[in-house]
């Protein structure tokens, strides 16, 4: 479903990807692993299109996407939750819930009245202003807001971040359930330990800009098999 | 006769010229982030799309076999020029914001020849899109003046007078102007607020790169955008055809007025222009009434100056504050 091949990204003369290669298949949770600055949510902004790659190729769905705008992108089914949520914070809940709906072409399973079942605590928010909201009830609208796009793959950048522990294995349980649902596609970058253990069928770890190992699903039982690529 | 009723009437018009000379200078600025200097220009080319179609031009253009608006009822046909003015700045404005502000023309060209883009777009980018503005705006008035010579033959003001008392009267198209103001004022609130593109626009002000990454085509809500605002320069320049001597530098009149009213409003559009309509509104026709119009415009310069010194983000963020507040309160 995603394929990443070779690619080289950065900020205008900075690298900061290099040779990054990885794929999704179909129905899995993927996760990529790091430290903070190795290089993880420009992965993720060089997938959704926010960040065009130097070199390399990104293929979606069988098509390279490299070249493709990021609206295109979204459009193409690609759901994009970056790092601290950027919920639009002047909207209401409602409306940035419908700023996800609108490019959904009407033959999806998930519709914007569909996912309170998920997080009910959206609809007792509906009029509140998206800003005004704790962290992990804008993590939750900010997933809500890709899913009512009917994504075919969903991206996460860093979900725990800033929010409470109690909070974060909901989310993992959430994106579990979503998973098994509706047979969205997820890939996750990370590096919280328990997030990975919970969330990932397998994952790659990066250092560096790039990808150095892949884990699978028996090595994620292993806590200290986690722990050293996270450890500082 | 009380004196309060000569303000009261007087400000209506002072309120209306304020509102419309700023409405389209706030929208291109609060969402694209451009600084059009050239507005009054835009402006100009309303009046002047007007009063040319008013006065038969359309018919003279090749392939057009009769002027549509001479053989309109005598009615409408000043509605109809005014329609055209707007919508001739609004095409206008679309070829300024795909050549020059998005600059999405000469990089289609070069990646067709030299293989790659060779301008960015001006969005955001306050200093440059203010020095590329004033560049079009000195191209335009003289190309206008080059092409139409010094003055056009002006439209009679519609609707005659009114009169209220003691021998005073203003021209009821001066009154008419300010319902008009506020009518359009009324309707961008329901643009922004109930349309899809007003919350495009509003995400992507909020945040361009997550409006992308959620399917908006931000380049389209931008060009969108400068059409509305062109439009409503356009609009301006039409409804005030009537009142000005059409010349090639009659934007420069409606400049400070635009700009004063942008500062002093603040972010928010529609309710930023309605408080510094009123506000200022009422501060010009005070002064300019009692000491003629040259105080009435160094009030509205005075009045930005206290509004930057003391609420810098303008009068519309005391509103968001005690907005705010109540929500804390309820």
């Amino acid at each position: 479903m995603l394929e990443v091949d070779g690619v080289r990204a950065g900020y205008d003369s900075t690298p900061i990807l290099r040779n990054v290669d990885l794929s999704v298949e179909e129905g899995e949770i993927v996760g990529v692993m790091g430290k903070n600055g190795v290089g993880k949510s420009t992965l993720v902004k060089t997938i959704v299109g926010l960040v065009e790659p130097d070199e390399g190729t990104v293929r979606f769905d069988g098509r390279d996407v490299t070249d493709t705008p990021p609206h295109e992108r979204a459009r193409s089914g690609m759901g994009y939750i970056p790092q601290g949520r950027e919920i639009f914070p002047d909207l209401t809940v409602e409306q940035n819930l419908r700023m996800g709906e609108s490019i959904n072409d009407g033959s999806s399973a998930l519709l914007y009245e569909d996912v309170f079942d998920y997080f009910p605590i959206l609809d007792e928010r509906r009029g509140q202003k998206g800003g005004t909201m704790s962290g992990g009830q804008q993590q939750m609208l900010a997933i809500a807001r890709a899913l009512v796009a009917n994504p075919d793959l969903l991206l996460l950048d860093e979900p725990s971040e800033g929010i409470q522990p109690s909070i974060v294995q909901q989310i993992s349980e959430d994106m579990r359930a979503i998973n098994e649902d509706l047979g969205t596609t997820i890939l996750f970058v990370e590096q919280n330990l328990s997030v990975i253990r919970d969330m990932a069928d397998r994952c790659y770890a990066m250092e560096r800009g790039t990808i150095v190992d892949e884990l699978g699903a028996t090595d994620l039982e292993d806590e200290e098999t986690i722990a050293s690529y996270l450890a500082v | 006769m009380a004196p309060g009723v000569d303000l009261l009437v007087q400000f209506f018009p002072s309120f209306a010229k304020i509102v419309l000379a700023a409405t389209g200078l706030a929208i291109i600025f609060g969402i694209m982030g451009v600084i059009n200097l050239a507005h009054g220009e835009f402006i100009m080319v309303g009046a002047y799309a007007t009063t040319l179609a008013y006065n038969g031009a359309l018919g003279a253009l090749p392939l057009v076999p009769v002027d549509p608006i001479g053989v309109l009822p005598g009615a409408v046909q000043l509605p109809a020029a005014m329609l055209t003015g707007v919508l001739v700045t609004a095409l206008f404005g679309l070829v300024v914001e795909r050549t020059v502000i998005s600059g999405a023309v000469p990089n289609w060209i070069a990646e067709r020849t030299i293989g790659r883009p060779v301008v960015k777009p001006m969005y955001d980018r306050l200093l440059d899109s203010m020095v590329a503005t004033w560049g079009i705006s000195l191209i335009m008035v003289q190309l206008v003046r080059n092409l139409y010579g010094n003055s056009l033959n002006g439209i009679g003001i519609p609707f005659g007078q009114f009169s209220y008392g003691n021998g005073l009267s203003i021209s009821t198209y001066k009154l008419v102007l300010a319902g008009v103001a506020a009518l359009v004022l009324l309707l961008l609130y329901v643009v922004f607020v109930r349309t899809d593109y007003g919350m495009r626009a509003r995400a992507t002000i909020q945040n361009e790169g997550m409006a992308k990454s959620l399917g908006v085509d931000t380049e389209r809500t931008y060009m969108a955008t400068f059409a509305l605002g062109s439009g409503l320069a356009g609009l301006t320049g039409a409804l005030y055809a009537p009142l000005q001597t059409i010349v090639p530098g009659m934007g420069g009149g409606f400049l400070v007025e635009a700009f004063v009213a942008v500062v002093v409003g603040g972010a928010s559009v529609v309710v930023g222009t309605l408080l510094a309509g009123g506000l200022l509104g009422f501060v010009y026709a005070l002064f300019a009434n009692v000491w003629g119009t040259f105080a009435g415009r160094i009030m509205l310069l005075v009045v930005a100056i206290l509004v930057i010194r003391f609420v810098p983000q303008g009068l519309s963020s005391l509103v968001e504050r005690i907005r705010d507040r109540w929500a804390e309160v309820s």
